[in-house]
């Protein structure tokens, strides 16, 4: 199913929930909304499935305007992040209901409902009513329950995020297989970085009721538009601090410089904005250093992550392996000059590509 | 302030009439310094929460004994043990502004104004609500009601120990790492023993000093993050901690050397006798690299996860999945993988056989 966002914004009152928008999702894709709480995730999705109506605009499905057309006409299946059964039936007859009320035929009811219950790992668990089981599966039935019924739009609003992190991990794999044969457009709503790289597809970023930037996910990731994008797309979040740069050099502080790319060089003196990923900030290495003073260092699994205080600037180190360090001590860090993120006064990237 | 100590406890909920008890908590016997920082890792269902609720007294334990430096505390109720605890979701009161929030814990308790006054002043400061004291706390974002709860969890100075129940649930992504590094420097601060109940790895590994790791009833392991992560002990804990987890694959042996797809992996920690049971060998993700030789794979997938990527491999019935550098290529043909010596582990019935390097 093509959906296409053509001018859409919605007012509720003095508020502005969505900017002006356009937006063509890709159809029989995963289309992911990745922003922070109130970024306008949950209302876009509500004015795709036809639960809101848009103040201005037209959503066009198929290239055919449905603006106004209610929700129960339209092939859409949506999920929330509270999930909702049905506390008298079993799991096995929650996840078929849709199924009965669309008039399967019992065997082939029997055979989705088990396929669903086994990919969410429900099976040991069908006789048993919702109050029986845990929250964790309780999300995952109601999961099944929307996924069953094969509608041509999904919409999930952050659905995993009451789920145990490992369960999480898995879904996140098997998701996107789920749907790969089945057609449907899908689309999900994170407010996790790194959740919508592991379901990869095509990304919209938002920030503030606005699309900031919209395309394949690992571009979206690695080419951000602006700064607005590059920060909605980081965790931890992207270290950044103002250059002087004269020429072909940058200066983050009069003993700390490197060349910048000939793009960059072309462009006027002045100060301009640098973006750094944490991951590219290493407690050793080659590029160029820079000395601060190690605020808080943490441990997590394989990885360490410090923050540090540079020329004023609080910047994240995330490297691999185990680093300790002590609260307040200094400390030289590293990063290869040709992984910064250039944005001029408008925090604009400014492209360095070859 | 003080020690907790777990002396033989165990814990069944009643069974029904004549049935033999199921215990949720298996027999836990466990000291936790004072002042120290623990999480209590495990998936739903695990008994992590059996266990906080047996340390806070909401719940007796049918055996065993809880000790506060030295002193039997197993029958004492909650309000008696002078413990503070901060739950998943917001406990404030929205009519009351910030400041009697936080003061409330300490007024309940007919501390002078004068030293609530200080107290509180203190407590805000550490947590940034310094220029919101005034405020309603009926205005605030859901993150800002957790720091209040947070911050009312912190106030008492004559307690125990903090309890904190997935604190961070509700808390967006980039603030929950703000929160995480803030509640870390504040036990830095405050030294008092936190115990902090997680499913996430990240927050748990992150936070604590000690991870006691729970599975199924039981802990399965207590330890430094970075012995969680390198030496695992059992196959949950490998496969628990870090994303993706621990590889674990069937294995044979041979003179003490496990072998794997029909090859000898030259382990640098071989083993004197077969122990027998179930073998399998434990790799982690990032342990595994491509190589000119080695054990023959078919790449299933390729993740980009920006800053590294995740390939999913398969030889024969046994997919693996390994961790390789954000700018490296992947092998097109006949692709081979190899396994570090140094971090290969192996594993008897689920259980890490000891060698001389655990």
């Amino acid at each position: 199913m093509a959906i296409e966002l053509r001018q859409v914004s919605l007012r509720v009152g003095a508020e502005t929930h969505i900017h002006e928008t356009d937006l063509s999702l890709q159809p029989g894709k995963f289309n992911i909304l990745l922003g922070t709480t109130l970024s306008g995730k949950t209302s876009l999705m509500r004015l795709m499935a036809g639960l809101e109506k848009p103040t201005s605009g037209q959503l066009l499905v198929n290239g055919e305007d449905v603006t106004g057309i209610p929700v129960q006409k339209r092939s859409v299946a949506m999920v929330y992040q509270a999930f909702i059964n049905y506390p008298s039936f079993s799991v096995y007859d929650n996840i078929a209901s849709p199924l009965k009320v669309a008039g399967l035929p019992k065997d082939q009811i029997d055979a989705k409902v088990r396929q669903f219950a086994d990919l969410l790992q429900l099976t040991p668990m069908l006789h048993r009513l919702p109050d029986e089981l845990s929250g964790g599966q309780q999300q995952r039935t109601a999961l099944a329950r929307a996924l069953v019924k094969g509608a041509e739009l999904v919409l999930l609003d952050e659905p995993l995020a009451n789920l145990d992190y490992k369960l999480r991990e898995e879904l996140r794999d098997e998701l996107p297989k789920m749907f790969a044969d089945s057609g449907a457009t899908v689309v999900y709503a994170t407010s996790e970085p790194l959740e919508a790289l592991m379901l990869g597809g095509y990304t919209a970023t938002l920030n503030e009721g606005r699309v900031v930037q919209f395309g394949e996910t690992s571009t979206i990731y690695r080419q951000p538009h602006s700064l607005e994008g590059a920060r909605v797309f980081s965790d931890p979040p992207i270290n950044t601090a103002a250059i002087e740069k004269r020429g072909d050099s940058a200066y983050l502080s009069d003993s700390v410089s490197w060349k910048v790319p000939a793009q960059l060089a072309a462009m006027p003196d002045g100060r301009y904005t640098i973006g750094l990923r944490p991951h590219h900030l290493l407690p050793g290495g080659d590029g160029v250093a820079v000395d601060g003073e190690v605020q808080i260092s943490e441990i997590s699994g394989s990885e360490s992550i410090v923050r540090i205080n540079i020329e004023g600037n609080n910047w994240v180190s995330e490297a691999h392996g185990i680093h300790s360090y002590k609260f307040g001590a200094r400390s030289r860090f590293f990063f290869d000059s040709s992984r910064c993120l250039y944005f001029d006064a408008n925090q604009q990237r400014i492209s360095t590509g070859p | 302030m003080s020690q907790i100590e777990f002396r033989h406890v165990r814990h069944a909920y009643p069974p029904p009439k004549g049935q033999a008890p199921v215990y949720a908590l298996e027999e836990v016997s466990q000291v936790w310094d004072d002042g120290g920082a623990y999480a209590l890792l495990g998936p739903s269902g695990c008994g992590k929460t059996t266990l906080l609720n047996i340390i806070s007294g909401l719940l007796t334990p049918s055996e065993g004994s809880i000790l506060f430096d030295g002193n039997e505390v197993t029958q004492l109720p909650t309000a008696e043990r002078r413990i503070a605890q901060v739950f998943q979701f917001p406990v404030v009161y929205d009519t009351m502004t910030v400041f009697d929030n936080l003061a409330f814990p300490l007024r309940n308790r007919g501390m002078a104004e004068s030293r609530v006054t200080e107290r509180v002043t203190q407590i805000a400061e550490m947590l940034d609500l310094s220029d919101r004291l005034t405020q309603r706390a009926s205005g605030l974002t859901a993150d800002g009601k957790q720091k209040i709860s947070l911050g009312r969890g912190l106030v008492r100075e004559d307690v125990n120990a903090i309890l904190f129940d997935e604190p961070l649930t509700v808390i967006d992504p980039h603030l929950k790492w703000q929160l995480r590094s803030k509640l870390k420097e504040l036990h830095q601060q405050i030294g008092v023993t936190m115990i902090y109940v997680t499913h996430d790895q990240v927050e748990a590994l992150t936070f604590a000093d000690k991870v006691v790791v729970m599975y199924d009833g039981g802990v399965v392991q207590v330890g430094t993050p970075i012995e969680l992560f390198n030496r695992p002990r059992h196959t949950f804990v490998g496969y628990f901690i870090g994303s993706p987890g621990m590889n674990v694959l069937p294995c044979t042996l041979d003179q003490g050397q496990p072998v794997f797809g029909k090859q000898h992996l030259g382990s640098s920690h071989p083993v004197d006798t077969d122990p027998g049971g179930k073998l399998e060998i434990g790799i982690r993700p990032e342990f595994v690299s491509f190589s000119d030789d080695g054990i023959p794979v078919a790449i299933e997938k390729v993740e980009d996860l920006g800053r590294y990527q995740v390939v999913t491999v398969r030889h024969e019935s046994e997919q693996i999945k390994m961790v390789v550098g954000e700018d490296q290529a992947i092998p097109a043909e006949s692709p081979k993988i190899r396994f570090e010596p140094d971090n290969l582990l192996l594993f008897r019935d689920d259980w890490a056989v000891e060698t001389e390097h655990a």
